[in-house]
């Protein structure tokens, strides 16, 4: 599956915003559901994240943006720092993708393996929370820099493979 | 206690990198100017450069800061004749951001007025700085 299909975006089309502070808040619980996950090794917590992850990423919501919404924003009285909702929805996709591989590496007995993997979503969802850590910011382009890479080298290897004239 | 020691170590790697995280981003790194570095060509940007400095800001569709960066850059130059602000879709432009090796987004090169890169800021570039690397270029 490859990230830059899945969410194709204009970059300055009319974006739809959100409340910055929902992502953050879903980046915290997150983070203490995959905390308690690698400590207890439970797994059904690891399927609840995968499945939150797996809303956020393809839905735009989760049970956390609900439960922002919900119970926390209406606590809140300062102005509404607004973001674009990709983002926070392409850091859903990439903890969705390190989820579900995580899963498969549990179910098929590499737990190791499955815990290495987890470990980045978490790390990932802890910057996010503790140090307001950008993923699509610093990922994003390295993966686009990389796929055209390997297209451009693949072209350049097809050229080889034409009859010649 | 050997179940904890995973956690402690993801906590511990991670804290490190978000230390530096938010130590660097924002930050404008001077680059040192040499006699073989070339200018930018304006061309390539679709827009002229300001006469005394031009701010180039790297953007993509998957990143906050970068608003606030717009925000601020046009801002600052709005009311300045002979400084420039130009943005760039990065994934549109792959070949200047091989070229100027753009890793992360947003980055802003700042130029001199003879087009050549002086100093970059990977992140949302704070506003004194940017006014401090403005008045530097008088």
């Amino acid at each position: 599956m490859s990230i830059t299909n899945v969410l194709t975006f204009k970059i300055n089309s009319d974006v739809k915003l959100i409340d910055a502070r929902g992502p953050r808040f879903g980046a915290v619980l997150t983070t203490l559901v995959l905390s308690a996950f690698i400590v207890t090794q439970f797994l059904p917590l690891l399927y609840w994240q995968l499945a939150v992850f797996t809303l956020g990423a393809f839905l735009g919501s989760s049970p956390y943006s609900f439960i922002y919404r919900k119970f926390v924003k209406p606590r809140l009285s300062d102005d509404v720092p607004t973001e674009d909702v990709r983002p926070p929805q392409f850091a859903q996709l990439v903890g969705f993708l390190f989820a579900i591989n995580a899963t498969i590496a549990y179910t098929l007995g590499a737990s190791t393996l499955g815990l290495v993997i987890i470990s980045f979503a978490l790390a990932a969802a802890f910057l996010n929370a503790g140090f307001n850590y950008c993923l699509g910011c610093e990922v994003y382009l390295l993966i686009v820099r990389a796929k055209s890479a390997v297209t451009s080298r693949k072209n350049h290897e097809d050229s080889y493979n034409l009859p010649s004239l | 206690m050997s179940e904890y020691l995973p956690i402690l170590l993801i906590f511990t790697l991670a804290s490190a990198y978000g230390i530096w995280y938010q130590a660097s981003r924002g930050k404008v790194k001077a680059k040192r100017r040499r006699a073989d570095v070339n200018p930018l060509d304006a061309s390539d940007f679709g827009s002229d450069f300001g006469s005394r400095a031009t701010f180039i800001q790297f953007s993509s569709a998957f990143c906050t800061p970068c608003r606030a960066t717009r925000a601020l850059l046009s801002d600052i130059t709005a009311d300045l004749n002979d400084v420039k602000h130009i943005e760039v879709d990065a994934e549109k432009n792959l070949e200047l951001v091989r070229k100027l090796d753009i890793r992360s987004t947003p980055t802003t090169l700042v130029l001199d007025s003879d087009g050549v890169e002086i100093g970059r800021a990977i992140g949302a570039p704070k506003r004194d700085e940017i006014l401090a690397t403005i008045d530097a270029l008088k």
